[in-house]
């Protein structure tokens, strides 16, 4: 493990320059390279599905380009920080994402698509606190569970239940929106964190048969609306009911099957262009892919998914650090998660639930947060000796 | 840390699965069913809609319209979108009756099913075709839905070609109406099931059904791109239609008009009058001129959906049924106008020509008389001198001879029953197969004929014969002991032809019936070249650019079994009538000194109602170019009703003002148009 040279010290403001200019030669070129394709994909997707009905047919695209180029500077600046830094940060970014959370509840908050996730900023801005939350707890649950236990590799069982605690007040104040998806998603990343930490397989057995008893707790005490139950199972037979919860899988699977191997090309979709699927251009942003790219290129983008995934959980292995490690091991959990529910939903193996497409969909919110969690992905491998 | 790098690398296997599995479920979709989904897509994206060919017109013989097109912007709503609406689509009617400025209740009842117990209001038609709610919007109305399609799903104004009747109610019968096509009819027209856009409609009645493939052209087909609200967003595909045939007919529209003037004038000179129908042939082609039916209406009723208060009017009794052509559907007993066949049979059966007949006023048929008209004898006649004056009894005898040499009431091996014979031989009794649809037959009675009804009638009769009528007792006892004695006669001896059948069958009374057209045909092969002609309303059928597709031919279908001679002494007969016979006096003032009319009267007594009223009649008599009959139903005498009828057409024909006085002919030279109008590129009508 000697590749790196010489590590400048950090005391002064020219050595943090020169370090941070190392840094970027050591930077994981090929997960880099992956999310800018899926960047430059995604927005010929917004172009494609948003021009026949958006402000002057550009407004969305370029405004989608605008929250990628801020995406990218986030990214960067997150990438320029340092393990200490991300550690010390932990416990306030993730009270911040708290109260974001707790203000969409006031009535700050607003509604959009059913899901009360919202806070507008005035002026067409939007922000969605759910989404930095999942960030939030990455980081927190990375801090909680770095410490391992006198003399092993595992977690200690007080740090667990800490960890556990800490990832319920997130989940309750997802639930409350509602938002079904994002709450998966943190319940993954939790799951993601105890796994990659290390805890015994009593607790992961306990807190699986936990998940369990509380799935058929909700189902069972009726705690979920009938719509939700609906949306959630209409993808097992889109057939039964075509004009209603079952129309968004039936259009979605048409869209996509009739791209077939080379797709329409781009613009060339009638499905598309009809707008037969419904939040094409963030939910459902997949299938235009699989329309006007057709196979090649639906395969493509599950390609640079894979790519983005697998150097992540690479970077993990690598770092020596156990920090760094769960912070990477819990972001792939989470990309991968929300990766592999909104392509499955299009393609009808997964039950519809309101998750963008990683890098590739609309949306301000989830596109930073996803950019930060690349670029904390990107710190964590230039820095993998030293974390 | 070799713990956490064994765990991530669970992670990576379930990354690793998670890439597999959604490229085989990609591979799947896109690859395996592909195909598949590319057809679903294609139903989803485009909807065919059907572009109706614009329907021929329908012209009179010199290229006059009778029907022709007139083009309309209707709203249609498409009940299929509605229902899947929420609501059954409540909110979208609301807002469509606000723009059309109408109450939704209105709305809701035009787009029901019509079925058993659903009345007009409501739609005839395929309940998967949109329904058209308004005919006659205005281009402001229109626009306020096209403009706002997304808040009027399944709502649709287009512009649209609708049938329009230039003169009015002329030939509304002959020319028919067009309708909904209704599910059955789609199902059974399979062909066309492809072919019909909602809005189209399917000639329902007279030239417009019979001529319906032809007039309907080919409708084209647009195959459009739309979006998930339905709004149209391009075009795929476009195959205009092929506009239909024009329908060329050999109807004078002003011939036409004037009999039904003088229908109108006849009824109302006859207070009991119920129904009328005139008849005005070509003798040399037998293509008719003018087929006329009182009482009447205008067929402009039926474009863009009729009212349960129209309809029920049509169809009700005290409207006098005006949808009935009673010229083609209605039948009635001659009277003497069937002498001619009466005669032709005598002469037929070896009665001489040149002989001379007995006319007593009364005439003892078995043991019943049978009186004259008035019971008056005229003394010894030829049968000119019979057909002229009218005499029955010479009919009653040779009835009552024929009758008798056929075995009388008990008959040996094979009848001849001549009469009968003859009245088939000028094709009454069957339909004359005019070009229209729903033609009656009328009855030509005879022995077989009598069987047949006593086998269907007599467990009814011997019924009735032993139980009486209590119920018409009641009113009218008298009546009753009638109706019982009859009951009686006929549970006994009903399958017996009686000798009385055979005279009143002489003089086209008893069990006869006849349709007007039927005698028109009859008397147009009598004084023509003998030969019977199925008469036509059709003459050809040109593209509208003018070529000719088809000429339509008159077919001959039978021949008269007399010798030129004995028309020629018939013809002659009737050829007086009108001057100095029967109906004499309803030509008072007509110039028979430029245009002589000849024709036979007829009077037929009808049990419990009045006389109907015949005049069949041609002109010239020298050279015979018309053939017209008139019957007024209820109208009393020939004489008094029909005749004067007949004599306003023919004065409007050759031109001749209610004093003898000339007017201008409405056929300058007293003939039939003979040749078809010249019909332009341009679809404008030269003559």
């Amino acid at each position: 493990m000697n590749r790196v040279a010489a590590v400048p010290p950090r005391t002064s403001l020219a050595g943090r320059t020169v370090a941070a200019a190392a840094a970027v030669g050591r930077m994981d070129g090929v997960m880099l390279v992956a999310v800018a394709a899926l960047g430059v994909i995604g927005t010929m997707l917004v172009w494609s599905s948003t021009r026949t009905w958006a402000a002057g047919s550009t407004g969305l695209v370029k405004k989608h380009v605008l929250n990628l180029v801020i995406g990218a500077v986030l990214a960067g600046t997150a990438a320029m920080l340092d393990h200490r830094t991300l550690r010390t940060f932990a416990p306030l970014v993730y009270g911040v994402t708290l109260i974001g959370l707790l203000l969409v509840i006031t009535p700050l908050g607003s509604t959009v698509n059913g899901a009360h996730s919202w806070i507008m900023l005035g002026g067409g801005f939007a922000f969605q606190p759910s989404e930095f939350a999942k960030l939030g707890l990455v980081l927190m649950l990375a801090m909680l569970l770095a410490q391992p236990a006198r003399g092993t590799d595992r977690p200690r069982s007080f740090d667990v239940v800490i960890a556990l605690v800490v990832a319920a007040f997130t989940m309750g104040l997802v639930m409350l929106q509602p938002d079904l998806g994002t709450t998966m998603v943190i319940g993954v990343i939790t799951a993601g964190a105890i796994v990659v930490a290390g805890a015994r397989k009593r607790w992961i057995g306990g807190l699986t048969l936990g998940v369990l008893g509380a799935g058929a707790a909700v189902w069972f005490l009726d705690i979920l609306e009938p719509y939700q139950i609906a949306r959630f199972t209409a993808f097992l037979n889109p057939a039964s009911d075509p004009r209603g919860v079952g129309y968004n899988s039936t259009q979605s699977l048409i869209a996509i099957g009739s791209g077939e191997v080379f797709g329409k090309g781009l613009f060339g979709g009638g499905q598309t262009t009809g707008r037969f699927v419904p939040e094409q251009h963030t939910d459902f942003i997949f299938t235009v892919a699989g329309e006007e790219f057709g196979f090649l290129g639906s395969v493509t983008v599950v390609a640079l998914l894979g790519v983005i995934l697998l150097r992540g959980v690479r970077i993990a292995r690598e770092c020596e650090d156990r920090f760094g490690a769960l912070a990477a091991g819990s972001i792939v959990c989470w990309l991968a998660f929300q990766s592999f529910v909104n392509i499955g939903m299009t393609v009808g193996i997964m039950p519809i639930t309101g998750l963008p497409l990683p890098f590739v969909s609309y949306g301000g919110t989830a596109t930073f947060a996803n950019m930060i969690a690349f670029g904390i992905l990107q710190a964590i491998h230039m820095r993998r000796q030293s974390f | 840390m070799g713990l956490m790098r064994g765990r991530l690398v669970v992670v990576q296997l379930l990354v690793v699965s998670m890439l597999a599995l959604l490229t085989v479920r990609l591979w799947q979709v896109q690859v395996v069913r592909g195909p598949e989904y590319v057809v679903a897509a294609t139903e989803t994206r485009t909807r065919d809609v059907v572009v109706p060919a614009v329907r021929g017109q329908i012209l009179d013989s010199t290229g006059r319209p009778l029907v022709r097109n007139r083009t309309t912007l209707v709203v249609s709503v498409d009940r299929t979108r509605l229902n899947r609406m929420e609501g059954n689509g409540k909110e979208v009617l609301e807002k469509l009756a606000a723009v059309l400025g109408r109450r939704p209740a209105e709305l809701r009842e035009r787009i029901r099913a019509c079925g058993p117990g659903v009345t007009r209001p409501c739609w005839p038609g395929s309940p998967y075709q949109p329904i058209p709610i308004d005919a006659d919007v205005t281009t402001r109305e229109a626009l306020q839905i096209l403009e706002r399609q997304e808040e009027f799903p399944g709502v649709t104004a287009e512009v649209q070609a609708v049938r329009e009747y230039p003169s009015r109610s002329a030939g509304a019968q002959a020319l028919g109406y067009l309708q909904p096509i209704t599910q059955e009819e789609l199902n059974r027209r399979d062909g066309l099931r492809a072919a019909f856009s909602g809005v189209d409609l399917v000639g329902r009645d007279g030239l417009e059904s019979v001529y319906d493939v032809s007039l309907r052209g080919t409708p084209g087909m647009r195959r459009v791109q739309v979006d998930r609200l339905g709004k149209v967003i391009g075009v795929e595909q476009h195959v205009s239609p092929v506009p239909g045939d024009t329908l060329i007919t050999s109807i004078d529209s002003r011939v036409q008009a004037t009999a039904e003037k003088a229908l109108a004038e006849a009824m109302k000179g006859a207070p009991t009058a119920d129904g009328a129908a005139a008849v005005v042939l070509d003798v040399k082609t037998s293509r008719v001129i003018a087929l006329a039916s009182a009482p009447t209406y205008d067929p402009a009723i039926w474009t863009g959906g009729i009212s349960e208060a129209q309809y029920q009017r049509l169809l009700s009794g005290k409207a006098g049924k005006p949808l009935v052509s009673r010229a083609i559907k209605g039948e009635f007993a001659p009277g003497s106008t069937f002498k001619v066949s009466s005669v032709a049979a005598m002469l037929k059966d070896g009665y001489p020509l040149h002989g001379q007949y007995d006319c007593p006023g009364s005439f003892m048929v078995g043991d019943r008389p049978f009186n004259n008209f008035r019971g008056i004898g005229l003394g010894t006649l030829t049968l000119h001198m019979a057909l002229v004056k009218s005499c029955d009894t010479i009919f009653y005898r040779a009835a009552y001879e024929q009758w008798l040499r056929d075995g009388g009431l008990n008959p040996k091996g094979r009848t001849k029953e001549p009469m009968a014979a003859m009245a088939r031989a000028y094709g009454f009794g069957r339909p004359t197969g005019i070009d229209l649809p729903g033609e009656s037959a009328g009855r030509i009675p005879d022995r077989a004929w009598k069987k047949t009804l006593w086998s269907a009638t007599k467990d009814t009769n011997c019924k009735r014969a032993r139980t009486g009528y209590p119920e018409v007792a009641r009113s009218s006892p008298s009546r009753a002991a009638f109706l019982k004695r009859l009951a009686y006669e006929n549970c006994l001896e009903g399958y017996q032809w009686r000798p009385g059948d055979a005279a009143n069958f002489s003089i086209g009374q008893g069990d006869v019936l006849v349709t007007p057209l039927q005698l028109a045909a009859a008397y147009a092969a009598l004084v023509g070249d003998g030969r019977l002609r199925s008469p036509r309303l059709g003459w050809a059928l040109v593209r509208p650019d003018g070529t000719k597709v088809k000429e339509i031919e008159v077919p001959v279908v039978g021949r008269l079994p007399l010798s030129p001679r004995e028309r020629a002494y018939i013809k002659g007969a009737l050829s007086e009538v009108a001057s100095d016979g029967t109906a004499a006096g309803a030509f008072v003032g007509f110039p028979m000194n430029k245009v002589k009319v000849g024709g036979k009267t007829g009077t037929a007594e009808v049990y419990g109602k009045a006389d109907t009223s015949w005049f069949a009649s041609f002109a010239p008599t020298d050279k015979p170019q018309f053939v017209i009959v008139a019957m007024v139903s209820q109208g009393g005498m020939g004489a008094q009703t029909a005749a004067p009828a007949v004599r306003k057409i023919y004065e409007g024909i050759f031109g001749f003002k209610p004093d003898g006085k000339p007017a201008s002919p409405i056929l300058p030279g007293g003939r039939p148009v003979r040749a078809l109008p010249v019909i332009a590129k341009d679809g404008t009508v030269a003559r």
